[in-house]
């Protein structure tokens, strides 16, 4: 193997909560921070880069930003990112704490995500985002009430009429995430459900049932990414990051087409960088907010050709030892959870696990050498950003 | 079915022509004047080309559907919507004086003004039966 080994994931912890009632966000994010830590053999002294975006608390406090979560924490850093890309961000932070430690920036770098929208009883997807009042678009949209559910449904609507993918398609897309997270008892729905349940389940934003849906958790989740000298001091299987790419997609002035995800540049950036293909990929966790989410982005990845989603996803093939291509294991954003609302920390999270060979027997990938783990961040029918990630096992 | 309170827009120095041009219940958008491109929603700075000569025009209110959807988890279900203008540009929208079930990809549609909290019209679309 000649590929790139600047840096490696070396602890990653998902925290267990899915309903966060008695603690408050500072303490999720060193709750997972001391879990990652502890994953990795690890201090917190250890730590010289802190990775964090929009979820971390004090963000909204004028003058504190990231430093609030810092101070709580104790941490004592010489390298600090806050890129923020909502639900991809944890996945664009592992590409940056790379390349921070590539150089010399750092060599420890903890990266932590948390949040409990459930805990405050937030309606998320159903209800408009609260107003910008300096987002350019926002007299231009607000008023129309854009929901995220709706703006997911309107790419599912599009790709249907414009490719005859079926809800039947999508559904299968759910059931895949449910067979996998009846072995996870974390999972918030451990049921195993069929194409007919989820087709049976009530409309939320037309294609979109209830159960093309991702749950709303409490929770989070953290990585810790560090130098090769530092990765090959501990005691850890070794997994390093061979591939990455970022791109944000938007509406291009008007120019708009819903048929395709920022994946379709992000994807092949990250395998021109790892120098593998699709067909390499032995296990892919893919951000599923909702099922046309992943389906897109399984095609835009290349998994497939544009338009051939629905058929590819069909009849298990995502499902863990019967179809060709195991995707969220866990459980996913489907099943098990979405902390903070922010899918991307668990995908990486769910990929460590398997090239460790850490997954559940049940869902565990056979020699699985080579993974890929990809976040999407805000609206996929609006603007987002679009991070892939593939990962090696050494 | 109960109707659904709009939220008035916020206009800024960059957008008042817009505003006040709803308020006569005329559709404008933006059209470059250095590389001919119409654009939306509408900017000072064309995204095309970056040029500030940038010109005000009015759309002729008529569109297709290009994409839908309705969201069902509301007091009263409304269809969001992008459709695209005649002259080119996609935009966001709601569909309104319509049977949510009977929308279709590829409908004509035509521009109406419906008040917002403030008294603001806003721009929606309804389907084109003429």
């Amino acid at each position: 193997m000649t590929r790139s080994s600047k840096a490696y994931i070396v602890g990653a912890y998902e925290h267990p909560t899915r309903k966060a009632d008695d603690k408050s966000l500072a303490q999720l994010h060193a709750e997972v921070a001391k879990g990652a830590l502890e994953d990795a053999g690890l201090t917190k002294d250890d730590v010289d880069g802190y990775f964090c975006a929009g979820d971390v608390a004090g963000w909204d406090a004028r003058g504190a930003g990231p430093f609030s979560i810092i101070d709580y924490m104790g941490l004592s850093l010489r390298y600090l990112d806050t890129t923020e890309s909502w639900g991809s961000a944890y996945v664009v932070h592992v590409a940056h704490a790379m390349e921070a430690i590539a150089a010399g920036k750092c060599k420890v770098a903890l990266i932590t995500l948390a949040g409990r929208p459930r805990a405050e009883g937030m309606a998320t997807g159903t209800v408009a985002a609260a107003e910008s009042l300096t987002a350019a678009e926002t007299q231009f949209e607000h008023p129309y009430a854009p929901t995220v559910a709706l703006l997911y449904g309107m790419c599912a609507m599009r790709h249907m009429h414009q490719y005859g993918t079926t809800s039947a398609q999508l559904a299968w897309i759910k059931v895949a995430a449910s067979h996998h997270a009846q072995h996870n008892p974390h999972a918030m729905l451990r049921e195993v459900v069929t194409v007919e349940d989820v087709l049976a389940s009530p409309m939320i934003a037309d294609p979109l049932h209830r159960l093309d849906c991702c749950v709303i958790s409490d929770g989070g989740g953290a990585l810790v990414v560090a130098a090769p000298e530092v990765a090959k001091s501990l005691k850890r299987p070794l997994v390093r990051v061979v591939g990455t790419g970022y791109a944000p997609k938007h509406q291009r002035g008007g120019k708009i087409d819903l048929t395709y995800s920022g994946a379709v540049w992000s994807g092949p950036a990250a395998f021109a960088e790892a120098g593998v293909t699709p067909a390499d990929i032995k296990y892919a966790s893919i951000y599923d907010s909702f099922t046309i989410t992943v389906l897109m982005t399984l095609e835009d990845l290349g998994f497939c050709a544009k338009g051939d989603g629905g058929k590819f996803v069909a009849d298990g093939n995502l499902i863990s030892g019967v179809g060709k291509l195991p995707f969220n294991t866990d459980g996913g954003g489907l099943c098990n959870n979405h902390p903070s609302n922010r899918g991307g920390m668990t995908k990486v999270i769910e990929a460590v696990r398997q090239l460790r060979g850490e997954a559940h027997p049940k869902v565990q990938v056979p020699n699985c050498d080579l993974a890929l783990a990809h976040g999407t961040g805000g609206a996929l029918g609006s603007r987002h950003g679009s991070a892939t990630l593939i990962l090696e096992r050494e | 079915m109960a109707e659904r309170t709009i939220h008035a827009p916020h206009a800024n120095p960059e957008t008042t022509a817009y505003w006040a041009a709803a308020n006569e219940r005329k559709l404008l958008f933006k059209r470059c004047q250095a590389c001919g491109q119409a654009h939306f929603y509408p900017r000072a700075l064309c995204p095309f080309c970056f040029s500030e000569r940038t010109e005000w025009q009015e759309s002729s209110g008529q569109g297709t559907v290009y994409s839908f959807s309705v969201m069902r988890r509301a007091a009263a279900p409304y269809v969001l919507s992008y459709v695209t203008l005649a002259e080119g540009p996609t935009m966001m929208t709601n569909l309104v004086d319509c049977d949510p079930d009977a929308v279709r990809i590829g409908q004509r549609v035509r521009v109406v003004f419906k008040a917002s909290d403030s008294g603001q019209l806003v721009p929606m679309f309804t389907p084109d039966r003429t």
